[in-house]
């Protein structure tokens, strides 16, 4: 592949890293992420991977832009407000980086479509931005059962947490997290609140993840659990085992089919059960 | 007896279950917490089998649903 010399000059910062060079820079224009919701924690991720020359990203939201989505989803702008957000964020992506193919899908992750969209552009890497269980579990699954790298995370309050999924290099969420905790059990952003920096310090961390692995280096959090605390001021990273008895990576699967776990009945707005 | 919880230092009195850890150690939403001993992931159902011992480390793990 050869560079032009805005390219050059663009991704300069990159190709100086004895890690990147202009074949790791060669990787990330090559390289594909698909970003299941682009809020609080997919919208920095997109445009960091965006900026660095990530040559292909998915978006997959079938929501629009709303006021109380700014405080925190820095890809959209107020006169955003209205818009499908993949369309805000493509528009924003291809501001920051023309060289960056975006692709969108308006619609919701489901157990219907979610193996279709993964393998659309037989996708690399998977970065789980959604904001419930239903969709956090149904992308476990189905990169588990697709053999796909993905990165999950969770954030509210003031705190966030982060974790790889490597086929067969460590455990996936199921292994941590065995099944969605029953609908209202556990307190969502919109319920409970989010600083508005937790998307990005963690989201960021995510598009981090994506990087290292598109460029096959460093180590990733696969076995780890990070956790960050903004109010200690606190990161720690958790080992984590594989649970050979897992529902659905483990030695003996009884988890073979996506499952379409129940919404929060309460807040089970089509527009907002997404991302 | 020292155990440490998500890396912090705690000291009981004598040894107990999981399960009574959970409650001395005041865990929100129990029912919902990971519960990892010496790098090893718990079943819920041996909560009240698994006895910790001094020096043991427990992480509390916790759902985090949010991302939007």
């Amino acid at each position: 592949m050869r560079f032009t010399n805005e390219q050059l000059e663009r991704y300069s910062r990159h190709i100086i890293l004895n890690n990147v060079g202009v074949s790791g820079q060669e990787k990330l224009l090559n390289g594909k992420v698909l970003i299941i919701g682009t809020g609080g924690l997919g919208a920095p991720a997109a445009m960091y991977l965006g900026a660095a020359g990530v040559g292909t990203i998915g978006l997959v939201d079938a929501d629009r832009v709303d006021l109380s989505n700014l405080q925190r989803q820095v890809i959209h702008r107020t006169r955003d407000v209205g818009k499908p957000k993949v369309l805000s964020g493509k528009e924003t992506i291809r501001g920051i980086n023309p060289d960056v193919k975006v692709v969108t899908y308006q619609e919701y992750a489901t157990s219907a479509n979610i193996k279709d969209i993964i393998k659309d552009r037989d996708y690399d890497f998977i970065l789980d931005g959604t904001d419930n269980f239903p969709v956090k579990f149904l992308i476990n699954d189905a990169c588990v059962m697709l053999k796909k790298p993905f990165s999950h995370a969770g954030i509210i309050r003031f705190q966030g947490q982060t974790m790889t999924y490597l086929p067969g290099k460590g455990p996936c969420y199921r292994c941590v997290f065995q099944n969605p905790p029953p609908p209202d059990a556990v307190p969502t952003c919109q319920q409970a609140g989010v600083l508005g920096v937790m998307g990005g310090v963690i989201g960021t961390i995510q598009a981090a993840e994506a990087l290292k692995y598109l460029l096959g280096v460093g180590e990733l959090l696969n076995g780890s659990l990070l956790t960050y605390d903004a109010l200690k001021m606190s990161f720690r990273k958790i080992k984590i085992t594989r649970n050979r008895e897992c529902a659905v990576c483990g030695e003996h699967p009884t988890i073979t089919r996506l499952i379409d776990y129940e919404q929060k009945a309460c807040s089970f707005d089509p527009a907002a059960a997404n991302t | 007896m020292t155990i440490t919880i998500n890396g912090k230092q705690n000291d009981f009195e004598k040894e107990m279950t999981v399960q009574e850890l959970l409650s001395k150690a005041e865990v929100e939403m129990q029912e919902y917490v990971t519960v990892q001993l010496n790098d090893e992931i718990l079943s819920r159902k041996d909560f009240d089998k698994i006895t910790v011992h001094d020096n043991d480390r427990v992480e509390f793990l916790y759902y985090m649903g949010g991302g939007k």
